[in-house]
């Protein structure tokens, strides 16, 4: 059978094959922070022989080790979503006047409708502004064939090459042919100060070097087999790249097309030639007018986001009604039906805390990114605000220091564990130099869950599940300065409560850490807790349990004649119920129900 | 034969979509098809509503099912196949499996889990095939094969001759799984035209 292992055509998602891509064009060293949809890339890349892959705690430090690694010769690659650039930033705009000496690669996944991020930025800007190559791929086969692309730019280049991929290239699946791994160069040490330290005099040689580089790239760009003109018939002609390239060719088949492959810096002969042919020029692409702001720049006349919508993902049929209205036919309306957005799971440690907080109405909430963001919604609706990884810690601090002694008690800042890694021990530190009466929860679920459980450095385990050193929370806590620190389990409803209200009534900036394993980890899959169900005829319809919002606890209305016919009270108006198979044995809802209607069967 | 076509899968996060579509691609790549997927991952996983893009022909570029053009709905819950009937057209036909998952609104006692929702499809003239997979699963003794016997049932609007899904099975699933996947394949394709 076709697509097995031992097959040369396989099967894979854009990110396996940017990892056989990265794999084949020899990298050695790679570094990454998880983040959709960028995260399959580094978790598949370590399965090969013959390259270092690791988490780290943040895209700062991973582009960092990347830009090290190449400095010492060999090929190093760094991975991490749209967002994480934003972190990444400060290294990646001076690794551009560095350059180094292995290729460095760094991957971009944007996520245009923000089908799983905060924002929607569009990071072939970054391109432009740090002034680096950047490449983006259409489809698997070809992220794993630009892969060694990127490698051979950044060489020939000597600077870092962006390449940027989006949910539909990265959770993509298409048949990708594989190849063999290029030779790889033994790692060395080279002092070339004039070239890595940055001090202004030698930056101010580099950044000349920045401008021929960014010269011979825009020639290169012309005869690039990357960048192509696809013949067709007819006066209107497409240029476009990444995804919305599948899209122009299935809206528009016939037509001629300009697929770019580099998306900067751009062929501006090539394009000027092509726009020759046609009469109309429709630049399409996802997302900002990049492409069409700088065409326009060269004084090419050409629509763009006149007819292409600037917000969210495009398809082909979008594409197809942008361009010629009448041709698309009327479609069947949605109807009118009851949303179903994500939740925590059932089990969640998360939802312990949630509920809590979702009790103390005048605490305002500052909350972050990862699966607690869920406990924003109903019925807990217990987050105030999330702007991006750490801001919960330092916006609680800024929020009480403007509120002065009226904001005592008020503010509480929440995050898990990697995001505590990422980037709130900082807002921690600040917290405590500049004497924050805000209270910080760390929820400690030992892993990343979110992304799809990633070990971190609290996980007391490596990339790979190998056992790794796992930091000490607390200790950390105290080392920063913390003069408070309780540690609870958040299953215990009540227990927690009382800890939350003597930390949140303290003057003292204080750290509440809330400790018990995600249940999606396989070691608590496997240890399954004894499930709970509800004793039906004790139920009083009080919904104490309902309001946890957990999925496994459903509330079925009763009319007074049902209710009496099941034997409660004609006023019952309902009664809950625990689907068994869903419930993951937290108690939580058990700690709540004052009618001893609900227990384990062990219990029971 | 049809040389091309656009099967969607939708339904809520947990219930085995991804390894459902992954055998029918398989299948369809098996029977020379170009094939392309797309799936999303990362927040959408917790319990919300979840779809893949299946789309096959000679030669594939979107990965995306434009509305108006999926052929088949392979829908693993009832209301998650209404959600979707801005991408049907009159010729579809819709493979629904008719477990019902409360959406949390109606789990709080706040909305209602809509009554026959699926006459709104049938209404349209769109062909709707309903089966109870989970009734399968206990059949055959494994309640996680409830996937598996939707890709049986919607086998059925497929060239690719059944042998290829259950080689398929073969290939990609676990040996210890392998006996009553393959079961539940089978029961759930006789399902439809029994
Ligand atoms: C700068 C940046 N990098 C990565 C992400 C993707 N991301 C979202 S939440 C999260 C981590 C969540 O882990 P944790 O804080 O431990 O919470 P959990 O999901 O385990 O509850 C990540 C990596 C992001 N949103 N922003
Ligand atoms: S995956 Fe883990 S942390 Fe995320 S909602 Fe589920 S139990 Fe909670
Ligand atoms: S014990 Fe209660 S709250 Fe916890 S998972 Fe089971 S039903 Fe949900």
């Amino acid at each position: 059978m076709a697509f097995d292992d031992n097959d040369n055509k396989l099967w894979l998602s854009g990110n396996e094959a940017i990892a056989l891509g990265a794999w084949e064009a020899g990298v050695q060293v790679a570094s990454g922070y998880p983040g959709t949809p960028s995260t399959e890339i580094m978790g598949n890349l370590v399965r090969y022989e013959g390259v270092y892959g690791e988490w780290a705690p943040n895209e700062k430090v991973g582009l960092e080790v990347a830009i090290g690694a190449s400095f010492a010769g060999v090929r190093a690659f760094a991975t991490m979503k749209h967002v994480g650039v934003n972190v990444a930033a400060d290294p990646l705009f001076t690794a551009s006047y560095t350059g180094g000496r292995g290729g460095l690669v760094v991957l971009t996944a944007d996520d245009p409708q923000m089908h799983s991020s905060q924002n929607e930025q569009d990071n072939r800007n970054y391109a432009f502004a740090a002034k680096l190559p950047m490449l983006e791929p259409s489809d698997p086969a070809e992220a794993k064939a630009m892969m060694r692309t990127a490698f051979e730019l950044s060489e020939r280049f000597d600077c870092p090459v962006l390449f940027r991929t989006t949910t539909r290239i990265a959770h993509v699946k298409g048949v990708v042919e594989k190849g063999e791994r290029v030779a790889t160069k033994p790692a060395s040490v080279e002092k070339m100060p004039a070239k890595f330290v940055m001090l202004p005099g030698n930056a101010r040689m580099r950044r000349a070097e920045i401008e021929k580089r960014m010269a011979a790239a825009r020639e290169l760009a012309e005869t690039l087999p990357e960048n192509r003109v696809e013949q067709g018939s007819g006066r209107r002609g497409f240029i476009c790249a990444g995804t919305s390239y599948n899209y122009v060719k299935e809206a528009f088949p016939e037509a001629p097309v300009l697929k770019l492959g580099m998306v900067w810096p751009l062929p501006e002969g090539m394009i000027r030639d092509f726009a020759a042919t046609v009469d109309e020029l429709i630049v399409v692409e996802e997302l900002d007018p990049f492409l069409e702001t700088h065409i326009k720049a060269m004084g090419i006349d050409c629509h763009g986001k006149d007819l292409i919508p600037s917000q969210g993902e495009l398809n082909s049929f979008i594409v197809r009604k942008a361009v010629e209205p009448d041709s698309v036919g009327e479609l069947f309306a949605p109807l009118d039906l009851p949303m179903r957005p994500p939740n925590m799971c059932a089990g969640c440690p998360h939802r312990g805390i949630f509920y809590n907080l979702s009790k103390m109405k005048d605490v305002f909430v500052s909350g972050d990114i990862g699966c607690y963001t869920l406990g924003f919604l109903p019925p807990l609706s217990a987050m105030d605000s999330c702007v991006c990884m750490g801001a919960s810690v330092t916006v609680a601090h800024g929020m009480s220091k403007a509120l002065g002694e009226d904001g005592m008690g008020k503010v509480v800042a929440v995050l898990g564990d990697s995001t505590f890694m990422h980037s709130g021990m900082t807002g921690l530190l600040n917290a405590v130099y500049n004497e924050s009466n805000a209270t910080v929860i760390i929820l400690d679920n030992r892993t990343t869950a979110m992304t799809g459980h990633q070990n971190n450095p609290a996980s007391g385990k490596n990339i790979k599940g190998e056992p790794a050193h796992a930091v000490n929370l607390e200790k950390l806590c105290e080392a920063i300065g913390v003069p408070r620190v309780r540690v609870v389990n958040p299953h215990e409803i009540n227990k927690t409560k009382k800890v939350l209200k003597e930390e949140i009534a303290s003057p003292d900036p204080s750290v509440v850490i809330s400790r018990a394993p995600c249940v999606l980890l396989p070691e608590m899959v496997k240890a399954k807790k004894p499930v709970y169900f509800t004793n039906l005829e004790n139920c009083s319809g009080c919904m104490a349990c309902v309001r946890l919002g957990c999925p496994a606890i459903s509330w079925h209305p009763l009319t007074p004649e049902q209710a009496e016919e099941r034997g409660y009270t004609k006023k019952q108006k309902g009664y809950a119920e625990i689907t068994e198979v869903q419930c993951n044995g937290c108690g939580q809802c058990a700690e709540l129900c004052k009618f001893e209607a609900i227990s384990t069967r062990e219990e029971n | 034969m049809r040389q091309s076509g656009n099967i969607l899968f939708s339904g809520v996060g947990g219930q085995g979509i991804l390894l459902a579509s992954e055998l029918t691609a398989y299948a369809q790549l098996e029977a020379g098809f170009d094939v392309k997927k797309s799936e999303v991952h990362g927040m959408a996983q917790r319990g919300g509503s979840v779809e893949a893009h299946l789309r096959y022909g000679e030669r594939v570029y979107s990965p995306l099912i434009d509305p108006g053009t999926a052929d088949i709905l392979v829908a693993f819950e009832i209301l998650e196949a209404a959600r979707y009937l801005p991408y049907l057209h009159k010729d579809s036909a819709v493979v629904v499996n008719t477990q019902k998952i409360l959406p949390p609104a109606v789990a709080l006692g706040k909305m209602e889990y809509p009554d026959n929702i699926l006459d709104e499809l049938t209404d349209r003239g769109i062909k709707v095939v309903a089966i109870d997979a989970f009734a399968v699963a206990k059949e055959v003794g494994e309640l996680r094969t409830a996937n598996v016997a939707m890709v049986g049932a919607m086998s059925n609007f497929l060239a690719a001759s059944p042998q290829v899904f259950l080689d398929v099975i073969d290939k990609k699933v676990k040996p210890a799984f392998r006996e009553v996947n393959k079961q539940a394949f089978e029961a759930g394709r006789k399902l439809v035209y029994n």
